[in-house]
């Protein structure tokens, strides 16, 4: 009898708290997208621009709200399929304007030439850039994403972008093909008639 | 009046959870970091920790008691944390995303803070009437905060300091944290319970 008691109060205080959280998330809903969130984690998170939006978020957004997924030259290929295959939506070609697709770069400061305008740690969209007004600055390779935004800024043109040279360590495994080539060879055999 | 202000200055200052009970360490290092955090945890703890002690009070005295099922106060005391995180999960996540996504993984945790089901447990053991309880609950929180924002802006300084190599980091944090535990033992005796 104790027994059933107990298993009664505990339903009981579950159904009223559930029934309070329930109410809860319908009162606190927010109005977060998903896809939004999906489509940001898609994208390669330079920061860079190149699609015209502030940011890879802004992007995201816009995408989803119907917006060409073609506008993301550090993505790629690569990433307009990816975006194609999560929308569901036709591969398109990288749109030229936006720029070409390059292989990762990162940002070099030549140090010697810097005269510490702090200008490019402005202009860098992910702090990647150290320094202090009047002192040199230095670029922290393993944060830049390799935007080119702080090249054009530069009053003394001392920030190069140098390709990532591929060592053992960087090397990845090429993608296959994609779609055309992307099938299983097929040879046709004929059988010898024999009689 | 009286008994319950000191009953509030007894909590914070002379019976600290953290501090001199022990309770919600975790948070206590995970989050002290920053200042900024440190601050947004305060607040969400403080308003599970009232919360929690008054609804459980609440629970335990017209549920549990009249039914004789005192037995049942850990359980579901449990939910009745669980539930209060989770609306303070619900409400921060609406009022505010950064905070939300600062605190991260610690405002789950605040269901296991022990500090809360602490307070819950010995609300029952001391016998409290609800404002007591309330106000327990609500001291105690405030001494939580107290000590996480005090801690939280002396680690942004040794973040900065010159710590010897072997105790960068987390054993400065700790050696920092014994310390103040040292100071606020001086608070014993300051209020009679």
């Amino acid at each position: 009898m104790d027994l059933l008691v107990a298993v009664i109060i505990l339903a009981v205080l579950g159904l009223i708290f559930g029934a309070i959280l329930g109410f809860a998330s319908v009162k606190f809903k927010v109005e977060g997208d998903p896809i939004v969130d999906q489509i940001n984690e898609v994208l390669p998170q330079t920061q860079c621009g190149q699609c015209g939006y502030p940011g890879c978020k802004p992007y995201a957004e816009a995408i989803a709200n119907g917006d060409a997924i073609n506008k993301c030259p550090p993505g790629g290929e690569a990433g307009v399929k990816a975006l194609a295959d999560l929308l569901g939506r036709e591969v398109i070609p990288l749109d030229e304007e936006r720029g070409e697709e390059q292989p990762p770069r990162v940002a070099y400061i030549r140090e010697d030439e810097c005269i510490g305008c702090t200008k490019c740690i402005q202009a860098c969209p992910v702090d990647a850039i150290l320094g202090a007004p009047k002192l040199m600055h230095t670029v922290i390779i393993d944060e830049c994403t390799g935007c080119d935004l702080c090249v054009e800024p530069c009053p003394v043109d001392c920030i190069d972008m140098l390709e990532i040279p591929q060592t053992v360590a960087t090397w990845k495994w090429q993608q296959p093909e994609q779609m055309e080539l992307n099938q299983i060879p097929i040879k046709q055999v004929f059988s010898k008639e024999t009689h | 009046m009286g008994e319950y202000l000191l009953l509030f200055i007894g909590t914070v200052l002379v019976n600290n959870f953290v501090l001199v009970k022990f309770l919600g360490l975790c948070p206590f290092m995970g989050v002290s970091g920053k200042l900024e955090t440190a601050i947004g945890m305060s607040v969400a703890t403080t308003f599970v920790l009232t919360l929690a002690s008054a609804l459980s009070y609440i629970v335990n005295t017209f549920i549990l008691a009249p039914l004789g099922m005192e037995y049942l106060q850990t359980l579901s005391f449990i939910l009745v944390i669980a539930v209060m995180v989770q609306l303070t999960e619900m409400i921060i996540h609406k009022t505010s995303p950064i905070l939300y996504r600062l605190l991260g993984i610690f405002l789950p945790l605040i269901t296991t803070n022990c500090a809360v089901l602490g307070v819950a447990l010995l609300n029952v053991n001391e016998a409290h009437n609800f404002v007591q309880s309330v106000i327990y609950g609500f001291g105690a929180a405030v001494g939580f905060s107290l000590v996480l924002v005090l801690f939280a802006a002396m680690r942004e300084r040794l973040a900065a300091a010159d710590v010897p190599l072997p105790f960068k980091g987390a054993s400065i944090a700790m050696i920092t944290a014994g310390l103040m535990s040292l100071a606020f033992m001086g608070f014993s005796g300051l209020v009679k319970l």
